[in-house]
């Protein structure tokens, strides 16, 4: 939905068209009491339906820079229930393989709509923290230093939080694969593919996913 | 991101506040802020309509011996529209870099703002029924007298911004102390509209 009241010119905008629109209700109504309740009904709903249907304006590209020595390769992963994924673990090996590598593991922490308008997120972080650290000793293990966070339930707004602090040269977004996944279902990945000029690698992991 | 980057050795002090929120504050506090104004009109507004569909003589309304000066607020109407036409000329002024322009605007729009308040005080004195007189006399009061309390707090906001434009304030590239009231003022104007074609010609 766009906002009426977003500036002042949008405000203003928004005047002249309640002047328009009372001035047929009103003509309406002289006709005929009914007639003009018919017409605002109308007018009502042509309001609704032309500030519900304009979208906000995306917002714009953001150009991701390399940070940090020039032998230091950035690699930002972002994944929820893949996080445990072998193939996760494995690509994230390769990648910092022969270079000086810094792994940040982002991991959304999930919520309902409800519980997020509700600001319930105790749970979800909770949840999020415990793959996070599930992870993050499975890197260690295999030799791979990273640390971890958790990041906004939105996962475009959890890259593009931990990329104001960590520019990374690569971004690793693991998901189920189509049909388990929801965030391909919003077309997270081809979002974030517009919003981030950094190279993105979209892993598919068919593991199940949790209830 | 370079963007960050840039702004972070532009910007002194501490650093820019990380947002993470699917709804900015921004967003959300207008969202919060028109939806508190809606829900109270909107109780005024259903009170007026319970009166008025429950009124035995619902046929001619308003009901007997009440006369409402729909030519006097029609006039003041007209004023309050042109009061949000020099407010826009205001800022569009201003974001021209013409500051002679935006005081003129400014001043104009609290001008025709106060007339507009004063003349609804008039009009009270003039109507000719109190708030004990009937439920009727009762909403119209509680509607209109809203949205005066509304024309006062504008009128407060475009005085401070009128009197820091005399004082040198705002350029073409700073201008929300303009903008602000600006957007609150043609609020106020969009909610006078509504009363005005409810109550004084539906």
């Amino acid at each position: 939905m766009r906002n009426p009241f977003r500036s002042e010119a949008e405000a203003y905008r928004f005047l002249l068209m309640t002047v328009g629109a009372f001035t047929l209700i009103v003509a309406g109504a002289f006709v005929n009491r009914w007639l003009g309740v018919a017409v605002w009904l109308v007018v009502s709903a042509a309001a609704v339906q032309f500030y519900f249907r304009q979208r906000a304006e995306p917002p714009p590209r953001a150009h991701v820079e390399h940070v940090g020595p020039e032998d230091e390769r950035r690699i930002l992963v972002i994944a929820n229930e893949t996080l445990g994924g072998d193939e996760l673990q494995a690509l994230i090996r390769e990648r910092a393989e022969g270079v000086r590598e810094q792994v940040l593991v982002v991991c959304p922490a999930l919520n309902s709509p409800v519980r997020h308008w509700a600001s319930d997120e105790d749970a979800a972080r909770a949840g999020a923290q415990a793959r996070l650290d599930d992870c993050l000793a499975a890197l260690a293990a295999a030799g791979v230093e990273a640390r971890g966070e958790t990041g906004d339930a939105d996962p475009l707004q959890a890259i593009e939080d931990a990329l104001r602090t960590f520019g990374a040269d690569e971004i690793v977004i693991s998901t189920h694969p189509e049909g388990h996944s929801h965030w391909l279902e919003r077309g997270v990945v081809s979002h974030a593919r517009e919003r981030f000029d950094a190279p993105i690698t979209h892993l598919v992991i068919d593991a199940e996913p949790e209830g | 991101m370079s963007a960050h980057v840039e702004a972070a050795e532009q910007h002194h002090g501490p650093p820019v506040a990380n947002q993470s929120s699917r709804v900015s504050p921004t967003v959300l506090g207008m969202f919060l802020f028109i939806a508190s104004e809606a829900m109270l009109f909107g109780s005024f507004f259903t009170a007026y309509f319970f009166v008025r569909v429950v009124s035995p003589t619902a046929e001619s309304w308003p009901p007997e011996p009440f006369h409402l000066p729909v030519f006097v607020a029609g006039v003041n109407t007209a004023i309050l529209l042109t009061s949000s036409f020099t407010m826009h000329w205001a800022l569009q002024s201003i974001k021209r870099g013409n500051r002679a322009g935006m005081k003129a605007g400014l001043v104009l729009t609290f001008a025709m703002g106060l007339v507009f308040l004063l003349t609804q005080m008039i009009e009270y004195a003039h109507v000719g029924f109190n708030t004990g007189d009937h439920a009727f006399a009762g909403v119209f009061f509680g509607l209109t007298g809203l949205h005066g309390a509304h024309v006062f707090v504008g009128l407060t906001l475009l005085g401070m911004a009128t009197v820091r434009a005399f004082r040198g304030h705002f350029t073409a590239e700073h201008h929300h102390g303009v903008e602000l009231p600006g957007i609150y003022w043609h609020f106020v104007d969009i909610m006078w509209i509504v009363v005005y074609a409810t109550i004084y010609l539906l």
